[in-house]
């Protein structure tokens, strides 16, 4: 058994610490974030060229530094601590997972998009109804010429105004597939707006918008590798809630040492102590399944989507309790917009909800295992 | 014992529910259903409405300008309101203010502050806490210096909520700086337009601008603007945070909350079924009916106490936590319910009329702020961890 990162994942890590902690503090962010845009596209281009992190989760034939899912795991951690909204997560892990594994022609060319900071992915699979349910897609892809015609309505898709494509998910003949799409496609429309936790998404319609045939990623009945992909962004997003839930903790710890109250550092009492405490033990177990399922991303379909569901739910868990209780032993200053504490309550709250809530896990869970 | 109610009871809620029905500004509702910033004309329309009628204090003695109603009407009254999704009378005048004042106020006083309080001219807030003064209230700094027949007073309050509207507040300040605690302290009402006070926005979680920092630089008072005696202040405190405590546990409110968090999950999908009917969220919902059934039947226990010359005692400490308790999982379960709607984020980015694709269902769009800004109500009016300490000490003897 060994827990240790290699000397290059260690130096990843580091690197990209670094980076965050001069370029991009939270009143960095706030800039960014609040701009028309929502963020600055500097940012890409040094993560795509400065530090060159965008393949490391790509193999060595691809282009990519030969990484995979830990790699994943220690970037989407420091974005977390940063609140980074950089679309690292849809562009690298989402399009990523499905190029490397796509028989598409077109495929190739996108990845080295990617890892050159070109192409900016967003991943459109939510609709109105079909909540977190992978397989409920009413977005119909028709077999037109050699191609398809895709047509139907996406919902909340993060990073849309910022995407140079989409992987978008839609109905076959024979069953659900991914398939890729330039975003200025004819019959592409948008209405774009911010998020609650300080990102860009937008409601997307797709008209009967034409696409070759290499522009399906999957199998046309590909709902297995789209379950695959999307369990690896789940992980993803459990990373990145680590390195949210990291700081939240840490900030409260600073935060009830210092405020005094009664005479005495609000730290004293033995009911926040314990509070405090709990948080602790709920960071660490969040880091335990994260990194558990991180390593079961490669087992048999069964296995793998068993653990990340197991990990998706504790790890939800630990961002309502770790988050709600931030906030209340920040008092007053918990509740606002000034402090950075209440903006990585707000991600957390909307990391529980992502790929799937805690009750869609747990049942997930039982279904598979039971 | 005996949980019914009477003929007459029955006939004055047909009476309140009739009027609500055809006074309730029809602007109002559709304001409020869309979640839009409110203004302060927004806020004081159903006042006004209500004060016309003499149905704006349901808690003030009839001399004073009340309703004369008992325990069960006016609780009949809270339920109809609530019900009807009304705005809530800010609290600040008539809940706190109001009775501290007919308690402990001269006749001048009353004269001159309850009538301006009822009929909604006057807006007040409260200008307790400072940045170093919040759980422990008593450690406050801001002090006034007797001068003649005025105070002069300097410092700086923080967290008033609404004070950008507000004509008067009352502060709590130090007046002997030498007491102990919470034995130099004087409540006095300070006419927001006072030269030397600022009022700075604070903005909160989901983007609100509901509290404000209140600085005061050499604010002349006068001297009969003080309620009580001087350094005396504190008695008027802790009364009124006993009333502060009362209403918040907010039964009615969440009892209507409940209703449109079923009505939601009823609407929303997943996968083709109604919500409601996944076995996890109908349990949860259930959940909370359990806890808002037992909040209620605590409060009226408490009521039926208060109705016989008791109370309100460390008791309603229990109603504060519980009902702040319910009111924050309702904002839960409704963020939960709407799923991926509840990411977008509409402050500031109105929906234009001619839309093509509305931004999930309307009833999304102030799940995730509403949730993240009900969080303030473990925090405010004694924290809940404050609370339990004041069970422990003054209801368990511990
Ligand atoms: C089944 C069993 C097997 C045991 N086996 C052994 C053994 O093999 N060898 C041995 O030496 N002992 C043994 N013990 C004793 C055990 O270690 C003590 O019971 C334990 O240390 C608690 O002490 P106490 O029972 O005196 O309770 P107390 O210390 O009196 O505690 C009572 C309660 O007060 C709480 N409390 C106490 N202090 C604080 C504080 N500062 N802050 C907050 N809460 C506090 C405790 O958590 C507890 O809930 C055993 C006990 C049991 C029940
Ligand atoms: C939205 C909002 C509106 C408000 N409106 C008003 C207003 O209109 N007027 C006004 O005067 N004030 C208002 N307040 C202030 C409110 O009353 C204070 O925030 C509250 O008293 C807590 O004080 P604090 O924020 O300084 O937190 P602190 O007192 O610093 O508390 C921080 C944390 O420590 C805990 N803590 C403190 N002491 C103890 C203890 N002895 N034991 C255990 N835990 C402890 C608290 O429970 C809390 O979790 C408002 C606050 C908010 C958030």
């Amino acid at each position: 058994m060994n827990f240790e990162y290699t000397e290059e994942q260690t130096l990843l890590r580091n690197t990209l610490s670094r980076y965050f902690a001069d370029a991009y503090d939270f009143e960095a962010r706030r800039k960014m974030t609040g701009s028309d845009a929502g963020r600055d596209p500097a940012v890409w281009t040094a993560l795509a060229e400065e530090l060159g992190i965008l393949g490391a989760a790509f193999s060595e034939e691809q282009g990519g530094l030969g990484g995979g899912a830990l790699e994943n795991m220690l970037i989407m951690e420091e974005f977390g601590k940063a609140l980074a909204v950089e679309p690292y997560l849809s562009t690298v892990v989402v399009a990523g997972g499905f190029l490397k594994r796509s028989k598409s022609p077109a495929a190739e060319g996108m990845i080295e998009k990617i890892i050159s900071g070109e192409a900016i992915v967003a991943f459109a699979y939510a609709e109105p109804t079909g909540r977190y349910d992978l397989s409920a897609v009413k977005t119909e892809a028709k077999a037109s010429g050699s191609g398809y015609t895709i047509s139907g309505q996406k919902s909340v898709v993060a990073g849309a105004p910022w995407a140079t494509h989409f992987v978008v998910t839609a109905k076959t003949a024979t069953g659900v597939a991914a398939f890729l799409v330039e975003a200025g496609a004819d019959g592409i429309s948008m209405r774009s707006y911010p998020t609650v936790d300080g990102g860009m998404a937008a409601e997307v319609q797709f008209d009967g918008v034409s696409v070759g045939a290499d522009a399906r990623l999957t199998a046309e009945d590909g709902l297995a590798d789209i379950e695959l992909v999307v369990d690896e962004a789940t992980v993803a997003a459990c990373a990145e809630a680590v390195g949210c839930l990291h700081q939240l903790h840490a900030q409260t710890m600073q935060y009830a040492k210092e405020r005094k109250q009664f005479g005495r550092a609000i730290a004293d009492f033995q009911v926040l102590q314990h509070r405090m405490v709990d948080m602790f033990m709920e960071v660490e177990q969040a880091v335990s399944m994260t990194l558990m399922a991180t390593l079961k991303l490669g087992e048999d379909a069964k296995a793998r989507a068993a653990a990340v569901s197991l990990a998706k739910a504790k790890v939800g868990r630990a961002c309502k309790f770790v988050g709600e209780n931030a906030i209340q032993i920040h008092g007053g200053m918990g509740m606002t917009d000034e402090l950075a504490v209440g903006h990585y309550f707000k991600r957390a709250t909307i990391l529980e909800g992502l790929f799937g809530s805690i009750d869609h896990h747990l049942a997930r869970y039982e279904k598979l295992s039971f | 014992m005996n949980l019914d109610f009477t003929p007459e009871q029955i006939a004055f809620r047909e009476e309140v529910r009739a009027f609500i029905a055809e006074n309730y500004p029809e602007d109002l509702k559709s304001k409020m259903a869309d979640s839009e910033e409110l203004g302060k004309e927004d806020y004081l329309a159903w006042h006004r409405i209500l004060a016309k009628k003499g149905w704006v204090a349901p808690g003030w003695p009839k001399e004073y300008g009340g309703p004369g109603w008992s325990t069960v009407e006016r609780y009949i009254f809270a339920e109809e309101c609530a019900k009807a999704d009304t705005m809530m009378i800010l609290p600040f005048g008539i809940n706190m203010v109001g009775p501290v004042i007919y308690t402990f106020g001269t006749p001048e006083q009353k004269a001159r502050f309850l009538p301006r309080i009822l009929s909604g001219e006057d807006w007040w807030c409260q200008g307790y806490s400072e940045p170093g003064a919040g759980s422990d209230l008593a450690s406050l700094r801001t002090k006034a210096e007797r001068q003649g027949d005025h105070y002069i007073v300097n410092g700086q309050k923080t967290w008033t909520t609404l004070a950008q509207h507000a004509d008067w507040g009352f502060f709590l300040v130090r007046t002997d700086p030498d007491a102990k605690m919470q034995e130099g302290i004087s409540f006095l009402l300070i006419d927001m337009k006072s030269p030397g006070i600022t009022v700075r926005p604070i903005i909160t979680l989901g983007g609100e601008h509901e509290v404000n920092e209140v600085f005061l630089d050499n604010v002349k008072v006068p001297v009969e603007n003080r309620i009580f005696h001087e350094n005396k202040g504190w008695t008027c405190a802790k009364f009124l945070l006993a009333h502060e405590r009362t209403g918040i546990a907010g039964v009615a409110r969440s009892k209507r909350g409940i209703e449109k968090l079923k009505q939601i999950a009823k609407t929303e999908q997943a996968n083709d079924r109604p919500l409601i009917e996944d076995p996890f969220f109908r349990r949860k919902i259930a959940e909370l009916e359990m806890d808002l059934t037992a909040l209620e039947y605590t409060e009226l226990r408490v009521l039926a106490n208060e109705q016989a010359g008791k109370g309100p005692g460390p008791e309603s400490s229990l109603l504060k936590i519980k009902g702040t308790e319910v009111q924050q999982r309702i904002t839960e379960l409704v963020l939960e319910a709407v799923g991926h709607y509840g990411a977008p984020y509409f402050r500031g980015f109105p929906e234009d009329g001619d839309n093509i694709y509305p931004i999930g269902p309307d009833y999304a769009h102030q799940a995730a702020p509403r949730y993240f800004n009900m969080r303030k109500t473990s925090i405010y009016g004694g924290s809940n961890e404050i609370q339990r300490n004041i069970i422990a000490k003054m209801v368990l003897g511990l």
